[in-house]
Order: C-alpha cells, then structure tokens, then sequence
C-alpha cells in the first residue's frame, strides 16, 4: 500500500513540479487510516525525499535553473517562519478565501500565456 | 531589477503562505518561475522541486520535533516515489509546452476548490 502511495506521489509531483502532498495526505487518510496530522507531517518527510529524487531526475535532462530556484526558495524559508507565526495567532477565513482567488487568477494567467 | 524583486516578494510570499497553510511551495513557485521568470513550464517545474526543498526539509524537521512524521511509512513512501517520479519525469518530457502550462493550470483550480471546500472542516493538509 505504501509502495502504491509513493509511485502516484512521486508520479504526479514529477509531472506538476510540485511535492506531492495533494496526493500523499489524502492517499495516507484514506489508505492508511493516518489522522491528518500524521498525514500531514508524514507528507513532508515523503516530499523532501520525492522533490530530491525529482530534481535529480530533472536535473539530468539538463532542465533545473539553479539560480532561479535560489531566487524564490530562499525567501520562501524565511517566508514559512513569518507563516507559522501567523497561523498561531490568526484564523481567518478571508485569508483562505483571498488566497483561494489568488490562486483562481494565477491559473487564468497561465491559460493565457 | 524589477523582475528580481518581484521573483524574490513571491518567493517570500509562497513561504508565507506554505507556513500558514501548509500549501504555496510549488503551487506558487511553478507560475512565479513562468510568469515573472519567463522559464518554460518544464523547466519552472523543474525549478519548482529544487526551491522546495529548504522549506520543506525544515517543515519535516519542524513536523518531527512534533512527534508527527511516521518515519517507517515516510521512507517506504518517499523512497518508492523514485519510481513514481521517473515516470512523471519522462511524462513531462514527452507532453508539449501548452499542454504540460495547461494541465498545471487546471490543477491550481482544483487547489483553490479545496481550499475553499475544505477550510474550517479538516485540519489543513500541506498542497506544496
């Protein structure tokens, strides 16, 4: 079951660039019974090893852009301390919903370009 | 100068993001590589994966100071994933530009549906 769960992760982080914790945290709720903090926290070790094995696989077809990466990962790190104290100390649904539309706009753009 | 700082205030932003709602890695990297960056979607997706990794390897530490990780389920999933991935790579590879930028576009829509679904129901699930 487990082995089941990696390959649909690993497959669909490969093919979205993304980490695969849409898929993994569903997949380890419904499969494998994890409460959603397990999930969740299970979900980020998994992503660590898939995203390694992602650019390794990238990487060789010569597609990783080092320097852009930095350029948006860095300030992503000291982004996620800001968000964790935030999270703690504010619940808002607006957030949520901003974001959500955020998103909604971003995809539109995309369809677009 | 422009682009830099706009690349830079997203990246922030998607650690933010990634920090309060356990999404916003890759879900922001990918169209911030595309549309600022101007990367072609294969290679912003690429991209994506390395930019992850900082945030993610420092949730997964903060994840296991929690006492959340099961590790013996993190390494047989994380480490099959290999398989998963090579085939998702070689995916990517073959599908063309458009259609690789629109089925990603279309997986933003399903992000925001949940978020918007889900909030206030479930405890909030890491999308990155």
């Amino acid at each position: 079951m487990f082995v089941g769960i990696g390959l649909v992760g690993g497959f669909f982080a490969a093919l979205f660039g993304v980490g695969g914790g849409i898929i993994v945290v569903p997949l380890l709720i419904l499969f494998a019974r994890f409460d959603a903090k397990h999930a969740t926290g299970t979900s980020l070790a998994v992503i660590g090893m898939t995203a390694v094995f992602g650019v390794v696989s990238f990487a060789a077809l010569g597609e990783v852009e080092w320097d852009d990466a930095a350029m948006v990962g860095l300030p992503a790190l000291a982004g996620t301390f800001l968000g964790t104290w935030v999270q703690q100390r504010i619940s808002s649904r607006l957030l949520v919903n901003l974001f959500a539309a955020f998103i909604v706009v971003i995809s539109i753009e995309l369809f677009l370009e | 100068m422009t682009t830099i700082l706009l690349a830079v205030s997203l990246g922030f932003v998607a650690g933010i993001l990634s920090g309060m709602f356990g999404v916003g890695g890759g879900i922001l990297f990918v169209p911030t590589l595309v549309i600022v960056l101007d990367l072609a979607q294969l290679s912003a997706q690429a991209t994506s994966l390395a930019a992850m990794i900082p945030v993610v390897l420092v949730g997964a530490y903060r994840q296991h100071r929690y006492g959340n990780v099961k590790w013996r389920a993190a390494l047989l999933v994380g480490l099959t994933s290999a398989a998963g991935v090579a085939g998702g790579t070689v995916l990517a590879d073959a599908l063309p530009e458009h259609v690789l930028r629109k089925l990603f576009a279309v997986l933003l829509l399903f992000v925001a549906a949940q978020l918007a679904w889900s909030r206030g129901r479930r405890p909030r699930a890491p999308l990155a």
